[in-house]
C-alpha cells in the first residue's frame, strides 16, 4: 500500500516556481500546513464566542434574574435593563453546545491536526486533494459565519438546545428561536456537514495512498491511526445527520410529515400526521455519539504521542492502542440509543444499547492504563504539552467512569437530563478534548509558526485551567444526583433546589475564573507568532517525520527526496543505542531488530 | 461607556503579562538552551505540582462529599422500585470512587516520581501482554456483574404487569403545564385525539365524547396517589417534546407529541409520612434557613418575604420545552386510599365538566 509520492512532488515543484501571492498564500491557499492554521484560528474565535456564552449563562444560572452590565452590554435587546431574558438564555445553551462540539472540537482540533500532520508524520507532499482540501476550509468559513450571523436575527437564534429535537426546532410557534434563527442554524450545520465529509474523505485517501516508503500501517504514529480512524468514523455517520436537517427542513419549510404527529399549540391543530420524533432522536444519535468520539479520538491520538515523546519511551502497547481505537470506533456507532432510553423507545432496545454501551468501558480502560503505563519508569519532560496530556487522562477518567451510571439504563431514569450529564459529558469529552487540543498547540507550535510557544505562560494556563475545569465540573455532579434538570433559566420556582444555589454560585467562580485565564493563552498564542524565540528544527527531540522537515514552510514539506522510514515511531532510549531517540528516518543498525509492539 | 473601559482595562492586563514574561524570560535566560523547552527545574516544579494536584483532587472530592454529600436522592425514595436503583447507584458510585481513587494516583504519582533529569534513561518498555490482560479482564468481569444488575433492573422496572389492576394515570403535557386524567370508577382511560380539542366547550385534552369510557374520566391540576397501589402512567404531550420526572420515586419518561409512552411505579411512602423523616426535616429547615436569610434584601426593599417552603413531591419538565421550561411542574401528593376516595369523589367528571 505504501506509495511514492514522486509525481505529486513534481507538480508541487513545478506549482513552487509560480510567485505566490498573498491571496494563494493566507486565503485560498492549498498547502495543508496553511490550512490547519487557519482551522486554528477560525476555531479559536469561534471558541471564544463559545466560552464566553457560557461565561453569561453560568453567571445567570448563579444569580438569576440580576441585572448584569456584561449582559447589558453584550446581549442589548435580550437584556432589558441587563437582565437576561430567558428565551437568550436558552439561545446561549444551544450555540454554545452547537460552537463547542462541532465549530471547536471537530473542525477546530480534527481540521487542525488532520491537516497538519497527515502529510508530515507519513511522508507526503501535501494532501491528496489540495483543492479539495482548500474547499473544505471555505465550507467551514461559510458555515462559521452563517452561525455567527443567526446570532443576530429579529427573533433570536436557535434555542431548542444543540439536539434540536422536533417539534420544538420545527415550529416557529412554538419558540422565537424556531424562526429565521432555526432555518440559518440547518443551513449552517448543513454546510459544516459538506466541509466536514470533504476533509474526512481526504484524509482517508491520503493515509491510505500517499505513504512515503516503509510506512507500513504498523508504523504509523498514533496520530495518524487516530486521525484516520476519526475521518471513517465522520464519513459513516455525518451524512445520516445531514438526512436528518434536511428533512427537518422540509418538515418546516414544506409541510411533510416526518417528525411530527398531532400537534395542538397556540390554539389551533396543526395538520401534521403520522411522523415521529423519536425517529429524529435516531436519527440524530446516529451521528451525535459517533460524534463524541469524533471529538475525542483526535485528542487520544496527540496525547499518546506527546506523552510518549515527553516520557522519551515508546507508547505502551502501540497494537493495543490501535486494537483499542478499532474497537472504540466499532462500538461508538451501536451505542446511540443510549441517550434515548426514556425517550419512549422500547425498553427491550434500550437494555441492548445498555449492554454495547458499557462495552466502551473496556477499550477505554486500556487506553487509560497504558498512558499511565508509558509514564512509569520514564524520564518526563514536564514541557506545557506534556502537563496537558496527563491533564487528559485525568479529566478522561473523572469523566468517562461516570459514564458506566449513565449508560446503565436503569440509573439512567433518574439522572437523565440533569446536571449530571452536563458534568458527564463536559469532563469526558468537552474539557479532555480541550486539553488534547492545547497539547496538540502546545507540542507542534513551533511547526506551525517556526517560533517557540512561550513554556511559563503554558504553565501558568494549564494550572489554573487544571483547576478550575474540576472546580466546575465536579460539584456539579452533585446537584445532577439531587435532581436538578439542565437548561432552566431560573432555579427560583423550585424552592426545592434552594439548598443547591450556593453550589452553582461556586460553579459559576470557577467558570469566570478558568474562562478568564485563557487570555493569557490567546496572548500567548497570537504574541508568539511575531515574538516567539526563534524554534530549532526538532526542539522537543521526537522521532516522527514532521520533525525532518525544514522551519521554514515550503510547498512539498522536503526540499530534495522525501525521507523513507525504516522502523516505528517510537525508538526512544532504545537498548543497544547510546543516543535518546532514533528518527523514523534512520534505517536499522547492523542486526538491529526492529522491535515492533 | 462600559464596554470601553473593559477594553483599556483587558489592554493594561495584556501589556503587565507581556512585561512579566519579559522579566521572567530575561531572568531565566541561560546561553545555548532553548529556554521554552522545560528544564530540569521546570520538571522538578511541575512533578510537584502533580502531587499537589492529587491532593486537590481528593481533597475537592472530601470538601464535596462532605458538604453535599447529602443532597444527592440516593436514600429516600418513594416507589418500590426506588431502593433498587438506589443500590446499584450506590454500588456503582463505590466502584467509580475506588477506581478514581487509584488510577488518579498512579498518574499523578508517575508524573512525579518519574519527573525528568538530565542524564537519566528511560526504561524501554513497549509491551507486556499479561499486564494488558489484567487490566482487560478486570473491567470485563466488573462490567459484566454491573451490565447484569442493571439489566435485570431496568426490565423490572420497565416490565408493567397489567395483572396488578394497577391505577392508569394519564400525563398530559402542554407549554408550560401539567394536567392529570384518571379513568374514573371503570379505570379505563376514553380515546383522545388533540384534533378533538374543543376549547370553547371545555374539551382541553381532545377527549372523544362519543366514547362510553371518556364520560367519568376525571382531569385535574393535581396528582393524587394512593399509597401502596402501583399506578401505570400513560403520557402524553399535545405540543413539543416534554419529559415527566418525578425525581423522589425515581421515575421519568418523556411525553411525545403522536403517541403515548408509558411508565409504571407503586408510590410507597405519603407526602405526610416523608415530610416527618428526619433527612426531610433536616432538609426543610435548611431550605428555610436560606429563605430567611434571602428574603431580608427583598423585605428592605418593602417587598413580601418568600414563603417558608413545605415538602411537596413533584412532577418536573426535564425535556427543553421552550421559555417557561423552567416552571413547568404539578404538585404530587401521596396519601392513604381514603382520603384519596374522598378527594377524587370532589373531582368533577368529564361528561359534567363540558360546556354546553
Amino acid at each position: 500500500m505504501s506509495a511514492h509520492a514522486d509525481t505529486h512532488a513534481h507538480d508541487d515543484d513545478h506549482g513552487h516556481h509560480h510567485k505566490e501571492t498573498f491571496v494563494t498564500k493566507y486565503i485560498f491557499s492549498q498547502d495543508h500546513k496553511m490550512i490547519a492554521k487557519q482551522y486554528l484560528v477560525t476555531g479559536t474565535i469561534m471558541g471564544v464566542i463559545g466560552v464566553l456564552m457560557s461565561m453569561m449563562f453560568r453567571m445567570q444560572i448563579a444569580w438569576p434574574e440580576e441585572p448584569n452590565v456584561l449582559f447589558e452590554a453584550l446581549l442589548g435587546k435580550w437584556a432589558p435593563e441587563g437582565v437576561m431574558d430567558a428565551d437568550i438564555y436558552l439561545a446561549l445553551v444551544t450555540i454554545h453546545g452547537t460552537i463547542m462540539v462541532f465549530f471547536v472540537l471537530t473542525a477546530g482540533l480534527s481540521g487542525t491536526f488532520s491537516n497538519l500532520l497527515i502529510p508530515l508524520q507519513i511522508g507526503a507532499r501535501d494532501m491528496a486533494s489540495g483543492f479539495l482540501n482548500m474547499v473544505s476550509y471555505w465550507l467551514f468559513f461559510l458555515s462559521s459565519v452563517i452561525m455567527v450571523i443567526s446570532l443576530f436575527v429579529e427573533a433570536g437564534p436557535a434555542a431548542a438546545g444543540w439536539t434540536i429535537y422536533p417539534p420544538l426546532s420545527a415550529l416557529p410557534m412554538a419558540q422565537g428561536g424556531s424562526g429565521t434563527g432555526m432555518t440559518l442554524w440547518l443551513v449552517s450545520m448543513a454546510i459544516f456537514i459538506a466541509s466536514s465529509l470533504l476533509g474526512s474523505l481526504n484524509y482517508i485517501v491520503t493515509v491510505l495512498n500517499l505513504r512515503t516508503k516503509g510506512m507500513s500501517m504498523t508504523r504509523l504514529p498514533l496520530t495518524i491511526w487516530a486521525f484516520f480512524i476519526t475521518a471513517v468514523i465522520g464519513v459513516i455517520s455525518f451524512p445520516v445527520l445531514l438526512s436528518a436537517a434536511l428533512l427537518l427542513i422540509m418538515d418546516r419549510s414544506f409541510g411533510t410529515s416526518f417528525f411530527l404527529s398531532d400537534i395542538f399549540i397556540q390554539g389551533e391543530v396543526l395538520h401534521y400526521q403520522g411522523g415521529s420524533p423519536v425517529l429524529f432522536e435516531h436519527l440524530f444519535w446516529f451521528l451525535g455519539h459517533p460524534e463524541v468520539y469524533i471529538v475525542i479520538l483526535p485528542a487520544m491520538g496527540l496525547v499518546s504521542e506527546i506523552m510518549a515523546t515527553n516520557s522519551r519511551k515508546p507508547i505502551f502497547g502501540y497494537r493495543a492502542m490501535i486494537a483499542s481505537i478499532l474497537a472504540i470506533a466499532f462500538l461508538s456507532t451501536i451505542v446511540w440509543g443510549h441517550h434515548m432510553f426514556v425517550s419512549g423507545m422500547n425498553p427491550f432496545l434500550g437494555s441492548v444499547f445498555t449492554f454495547t454501551t458499557l462495552l466502551i468501558a473496556i477499550p477505554s480502560a486500556v487506553k487509560a492504563f497504558n498512558w499511565i503505563t508509558t509514564l512509569w519508569k520514564g524520564n518526563l519532560q514536564m514541557n506545557p504539552a506534556m502537563l496537558f496530556s496527563i491533564g487528559f487522562v485525568s479529566t478522561f477518567i473523572t469523566g468517562g467512569l461516570t459514564g458506566i451510571i449513565l449508560g446503565d439504563s436503569a440509573l439512567d431514569i433518574n439522572v437523565h437530563d440533569t446536571y449530571f450529564v452536563v458534568a458527564h459529558f463536559h469532563l469526558v469529552m468537552g474539557i479532555s478534548a480541550l486539553y488534547g487540543m492545547f497539547a496538540g498547540i502546545y507540542h507542534w507550535y513551533p511547526k506551525m509558526y517556526g517560533r517557540m510557544i512561550n513554556k511559563n505562560l503554558g504553565y501558568i494556563h494549564f494550572w489554573i485551567t487544571a483547576i478550575c475545569a474540576y472546580g466546575v465540573f465536579f460539584p456539579m455532579h452533585f446537584i445532577g444526583m439531587a435532581g436538578l434538570p439542565r437548561r432552566y433559566y431560573t432555579n427560583s420556582n423550585f424552592p426545592l433546589f434552594d439548598d443547591l444555589a450556593n453550589v452553582n454560585v461556586i460553579i459559576t467562580v470557577f467558570a469566570l475564573i478558568g474562562g478568564v485565564v485563557q487570555i493569557v493563552y490567546l496572548y500567548n498564542f497570537f504574541a508568539s507568532i511575531f515574538f516567539g524565540k526563534k524554534a530549532p528544527q526538532n526542539p522537543w527531540k521526537a522521532t516522527t517525520l514532521e520533525w525532518t522537515t525544514p522551519v521554514e514552510h515550503m510547498h512539498g514539506n522536503w526540499p530534495g527526496e522525501i525521507p523513507h522510514v525504516h522502523r516505528w515511531a517510537y525508538d526512544y532510549n532504545k537498548p543497544g543505542h547510546d543516543v535518546d531517540f532514533i528518527p523514523q528516518n534512520i534505517p536499522l543498525k547492523d542486526g538491529e531488530e526492529e522491535l515492533q509492539h | 461607556m462600559t464596554a470601553l473601559l473593559t477594553i483599556i482595562v483587558l489592554v493594561f492586563i495584556l501589556i503587565a503579562i507581556w512585561q512579566m514574561v519579559k522579566i521572567f524570560d530575561l531572568a531565566l535566560a541561560t546561553k545555548n538552551e532553548n529556554t521554552q523547552v522545560a528544564t530540569d527545574k521546570d520538571n522538578t516544579l511541575n512533578g510537584y505540582l502533580m502531587m499537589g494536584f492529587l491532593a486537590f483532587i481528593y481533597v475537592i472530592t472530601i470538601v464535596c462529599c462532605v458538604l453535599w454529600g447529602d443532597l444527592p436522592l440516593l436514600s429516600n425514595s418513594a416507589s418500590a422500585h426506588g431502593p433498587t436503583i438506589d443500590n446499584l447507584m450506590i454500588i456503582s458510585l463505590v466502584i467509580i470512587f475506588f477506581v478514581q481513587t487509584l488510577t488518579q494516583f498512579l498518574l499523578h504519582y508517575f508524573a512525579f516520581k518519574y519527573k525528568g533529569e538530565k542524564g537519566k534513561k528511560a526504561l524501554f518498555f513497549a509491551d507486556n501482554n499479561k499486564l494488558e490482560a489484567i487490566w482487560t479482564i478486570i473491567p470485563v468481569i466488573v462490567l459484566a456483574g454491573l451490565i447484569i444488575y442493571g439489566l435485570n433492573t431496568w426490565i423490572n422496572i420497565m416490565g408493567v404487569d397489567e395483572s396488578d389492576d394497577p391505577l392508569v394515570v394519564e400525563l398530559y403535557a402542554q407549554q408550560f403545564n401539567w394536567k392529570a386524567r384518571y379513568g374514573g370508577a371503570d379505570n379505563t382511560l376514553g380515546k383522545s385525539n388533540v384534533r378533538l380539542i374543543d376549547i370553547d366547550r371545555a374539551n382541553i385534552l381532545g377527549l372523544d365524547e362519543s366514547d362510553p369510557n371518556a364520560q367519568d374520566d376525571i382531569i385535574t391540576t393535581e396528582l393524587h396517589l394512593p399509597v401502596g397501589r402501583p399506578v401505570l402512567f400513560k403520557m402524553r404531550s399535545q405540543d413539543v417534546l416534554h419529559s415527566a420526572y418525578m425525581p423522589h420515586f425515581r421515575a421519568q419518561m418523556n411525553c411525545v407529541p403522536g403517541m403515548i409512552t408509558q411508565f409504571g411505579f407503586t408510590p410507597t411512602v405519603t407526602t405526610v409520612d416523608m415530610r416527618e423523616t428526619p433527612e426531610m426535616v433536616e432538609k426543610v429547615k435548611r431550605i428555610n434557613d436560606i429563605r430567611v436569610e434571602n428574603s431580608k434584601p427583598l423585605l428592605a426593599k418593602g417587598e413580601e418575604a418568600l414563603e417558608p417552603y413545605t415538602f411537596d413531591y413533584l412532577l418536573i419538565c426535564n425535556k427543553i420545552c421552550g421559555k417557561s421550561h423552567y416552571n413547568m411542574q404539578m404538585k404530587i401528593v401521596v396519601e392513604t386510599q381514603e382520603e384519596y376516595d374522598a378527594w377524587i369523589k370532589e373531582q368533577k367528571a368529564f361528561k359534567n365538566s363540558l360546556i354546553n
